[in-house]
């Protein structure tokens, strides 16, 4: 075996174009002849669309054309499909590509100018009239599903969506026989997709060369080939869809949206390349976002705080269309009972259609909703009970010697949710030990008499990550001795180029630098997934290291011949096969290859298929769980409601570490964004259901200045479900940080007795819920 | 009617004479005039400061400037932050060397902001360093690896 790469600190492979400008992302790339698209967006959260007149802006000079639907064609009047279909969703609501005579959210795009440039398209969309005639609108999810409530769809029956329920157990016998139950109700609201990079789609039809090709900022290049074969009836095989350089996906940029219609017909209507660039005030209202969960609990315990049961209901906001499936509802279901062994869950949850910008996953999908609900009501026992949270915690984790533990929940296709492996006490351990717990107390008092609120809070929380079906890769030897290495597997900055490099090469015996990487472009690879439920690691690392395995086990094989020796004496280091003891005895891989496709009139080796390539779909046998505790440390201003955060400690299990450098960014970038989630970012609608937050002085990021250095620490209990041991760690930062950061706000408030049942916690909520304590 | 204006700027060490729309952001003059694609707009509300660049060695966002007000001077892009040979900027290295990016949206205006900043205040905490990329908006790392990226190279500027 030559050098080891497989848990080391190797610096990323796709860092260098990056920090010089040299990225290719959509916007970057350039076509002659392009025009360039700006869309009509309504501004009526529910209206009714009586005529749209266009002659004005069709009229400007630099004008192409302007598209409304009937102007996309005869055939494409029709709705999008749906991409996930599920028996759950009893009123299927997906959009037009362009509105054909109602709108759903402010937002929803109703026609698309074409011109010379942006900026007179632009100018062109305030010149197209549009006589709408408002209904009312839904907005508020609460009363949406109340008896004469107004319909978010004009020919909906209801505003219900569908109904799921997640319950195992014997739920009545947990309750009966329970020393307490405590109740709790919460709002959890989390915001939008945000990457500084807005999404955005190139396309080219060339039909009787290429076929249609579309460059787009998304996270699954395969799915976006599907949904559009399949809406236009075209084959697979005449579209290609590339994802180039993509500056964040977070979840939004996952699935198939109305302009990766409307850009590929306009651009094969005008006969010319079409580009499209969301901007930001555009992502604000039209990129999908995860929004608003109400969630009310009962929790059945015994004295010592072992929890029983759980139960109750969840009002989970939908947004005005389906674009997603059940993919979010659902996945904030499974992940009860969290880290704990709770024998009894029934909890339902109504899925409920508003007039706001359809919802879609973000960062951790559902699963930090349903974290957070639980770890909600272990600091609820915690509280009543008078127990330390971390000892509620160690009374109720799910044990190593359980592994592997069924919870009694299915996942999304059915199969039963099973923890595979993990320590969760060993990691509370090792975040109170980074968090220095044990002597919090004396901080806190001592920060008290100079008249300073110090609170602190655990979360802990496992994560299903690595859903299969596959993330495959091809690994071939090219003449030059390069190694072409092509996967499925979509990056939006992971680092996917580095660490699939880094197998390849540990597995060849080259180094990272002698392998050209290719991926997310459905032309290069014939199928993959996406970049979702940081699932990458756990399906591609396995097929990446199958695939190299394949092609060493070959080129061994055919050197043994050629060198006449055997293949257990043979060894390959810099691309060289040599002999053990040997060392001038050798062939390079480059040889190996051209044996394998030799010129004309010559022989592939007996016994050997031609090229020195093998391809792999070998990924993950289930979804390995990775798990984590969170400890973070608040101040709070109880004079302005301002909460800052002190310190944040991360212990983490994401199985083997392929590098752990690109682990601990996922981790800490990861918490940040649940940081964000807990105390700042919040789209806000008026009953109109007006946006009133759509720049980034409304909408709150988080920044450098108010974020602490976070501490992380790593155990690795490896994944028995694949070949090297690992699970996902792209979400395992964000999960557990808002339930970390109010435990640690109410922590703080303990003596007037705040109890918060939403988030974000922002000033003006947390100074009223501490006018209201001090006034009683 | 388009309104148009011949402008004289200095694009990382190279002149350029063009007209340009009056309306034109700086941002879009350089990415569609002059070709630099490094620049990236990311909120085109001055906010984010993905699009920053340097003006006379001022970190300014070239989203919400024309490209007429650049007119006589001296604009630095990410893509002029390395040298000639391409050896790179301690800011770069340290970059790469520290995790400082992921989706590389952002690295260009942290960047430019960062070698600005540090032109001014070479020794610099972990605070201050905060600070001074608040105007900065990261989506991806937490900001931990950038801080620690600069910190690195202003040690390294300094000769330490």
């Amino acid at each position: 075996m030559g050098v080891r790469y497989i848990g080391a600190e190797v610096q990323r492979m796709e860092d260098p174009k990056l920090i010089t400008g040299h990225g290719r992302y959509v916007d970057d790339i350039v076509f002659d002849g392009m025009l360039h698209a700006a869309f009509l967006r309504s501004s009526q959260a529910h209206a009714k669309i009586h005529s749209i007149d266009a002659s004005k802006a069709s009229a400007l000079s630099g004008v192409k054309r302007v598209f409304t639907l009937a102007d996309l064609g005869p055939n494409y009047e029709r709705r999008m499909n749906q991409l996930y279909p599920a028996p759950v969703i009893e009123q299927n609501k997906t959009q037009y590509p362009l509105a054909k005579d109602e709108v759903c959210y402010v937002g929803e795009a109703i026609a698309v100018v074409v011109a010379d440039s942006r900026a007179i398209a632009e100018d062109a969309l305030a010149l197209i009239v549009v006589d709408y005639e408002t209904l009312p609108a839904v907005i508020d999810v609460r009363t949406a599903l109340e008896d004469g409530a107004q319909l978010a769809h004009s020919d909906a029956t209801s505003n219900l969506m569908g109904k799921m329920r997640s319950k195992f157990g014997d739920i009545k016998d947990a309750f009966s026989k329970a020393d307490h139950v405590f109740s709790a109700g919460f709002m959890q609201h989390r915001g939008g997709c945000h990457s500084m990079e807005t999404r955005g789609v190139i396309a080219r039809d060339d039909p009787w060369g290429d076929g249609l090709t579309l460059w787009t900022s998304a996270q699954s290049p395969y799915l976006i080939r599907r949904a559009l074969a399949n809406w236009l009836g075209e084959p697979e095989e005449r579209i290609r869809v590339i994802a180039p350089d993509v500056g964040g996906g977070f979840g939004p940029k996952a699935g198939f949206y109305p302009e990766e219609i409307v850009i590929p017909l306009v651009a094969r209507i005008m006969e010319c390349p079409v580009k499209w660039i969301e901007d930001r005030q555009e992502h604000f209202i039209s990129t999908t976002t995860q929004r608003d969960q109400y969630w009310d609990l009962e929790v059945a315990c015994a004295s010592d705080g072992k929890i029983l049961g759980l139960k109750g209901k969840v009002t989970h906001e939908n947004g005005a269309y389906i674009p997603y499936g059940i993919l979010l509802p659902n996945s904030s279901l499974t992940p009860l009972p969290g880290a704990y062994s709770i024998p009894a869950i029934d909890v339902g949850l109504d899925i409920v259609f508003t007039n706001t910008v359809p919802n879609s996953p973000v960062r951790g999908a559902g699963r930090p909703c349903g974290i957070y609900a639980v770890e909600r009501m272990v600091q609820v026992v915690s509280r009543r009970l008078g127990i330390d949270p971390a000892i509620v915690r160690r009374r109720n984790f799910v044990r190593p010697e359980q592994m592997p533990y069924e919870t009694g929940a299915k996942l999304r296709g059915g199969d039963p949710v099973i923890y595979d492996s993990g320590d969760y006490e060993a990691l509370l351990d090792k975040a109170l030990e980074l968090s220095d717990y044990n002597s919090f107390k004396a901080r806190q008092t001592e920060a008290r008499k100079e008249g300073r609120y110090l609170g602190i809070g655990i979360s802990s929380c496992i994560e299903d990550t690595g859903m299969g079906p596959y993330e495959g890769t091809t690994v071939r030897v090219e003449a030059s001795g390069k190694i072409v290495v092509k996967t499925g597997a979509a990056s939006q900055g992971q680092g996917h180029h580095t660490m699939i490099s880094m197998i390849v090469a540990e597995n060849l015996g080259v180094t990272p630098e002698d392998i050209i990487f290719e991926s997310a472009d459905t032309g290069k690879f014939p199928h993959g997934i996406g970049a979702i439920g940081s699932r990458i690691a756990a399906n591609v690392a396995p097929s990446a290291f199958d695939a190299a395995s394949k092609v060493r086990e070959k080129a061994l094989k055919l050197a043994a011949e050629i060198l006449e020796t055997a293949e257990a004496d043979l060894d390959i280091e810099a691309g060289i096969v040599r002999v053990n003891g040997a060392p001038d005895v050798s062939i390079s891989l480059g040889e190996l290859a051209i044996k394998l496709t030799p010129p004309s009139s010559t022989r592939v080796p007996k016994g050997f298929d031609p090229i020195l390539e093998a391809t792999s779909f070998e990924g993950s046998s289930g979804s390995p769980i990775a798990s984590g505790t969170n400890v973070a440390e608040v101040e709070v201003d109880i004079g302005t409601g301002e909460v800052k955060v002190l310190r944040y400690s991360v212990a983490h299990d994401c199985g083997v570490m392929i590098n752990p450098t690109i682990v601990h960014g996922q981790i800490v970038g990861g918490v940040v964004h649940g940081i964000g989630n807990a105390l700042f970012e919040r789209m806000i609608y008026d009953d109109q259901g007006q946006p009133l937050t759509m720049n980034y002085g409304e909408y709150l990021l988080p920044l450098a200045s108010e974020m602490p250095r976070i501490d992380v620490a790593h155990i690795e209990t490896p994944s028995p479900l694949n070949s090297l041991g690992v699970k996902g760690a792209g979400e395992g930062g964000t999960i557990p940080a808002a339930a970390a950061i109010i435990a640690a706000i109410e922590n703080a408030l303990e003596e007037f007795s705040v109890e918060i049942d939403y988030y974000p916690v922002d000033p003006q909520y947390l100074t009223g819920l501490l006018e209201a304590s001090v006034a009683s | 009617m388009p309104d148009y204006r011949n402008i004289n700027v200095v694009v990382n060490g190279v002149k350029h004479e063009l007209d340009v729309e009056t309306r034109t952001s700086l941002g879009d003059f350089l990415r569609q005039e002059i070709k630099l694609t490094g620049t990236h707009l990311g909120c085109e509300h001055g906010v984010c400061g993905a699009c920053t660049v340097l003006l006379d060695g001022e970190a300014v966002r070239s989203c919400l400037m024309l490209a007429v007000q650049a007119n006589g001077h001296e604009i630095t892009t990410v893509e002029g932050l390395a040298e000639e040979d391409g050896s790179l900027h301690p800011l770069q290295e340290a970059f790469w060397k520290h995790h400082g990016l992921q989706c590389g949206f952002c690295t260009p205006g942290m960047l430019t902001s960062l070698a600005a900043y540090l032109g001014d205040n070479p020794e610099p905490n972990e605070r201050d360093l905060r600070e001074a990329i608040s105007g900065n908006i990261c989506r991806c790392t937490g900001y931990q690896s950038i801080v620690d990226a600069a910190l690195d190279a202003a040690k390294k500027m300094r000769g330490e």
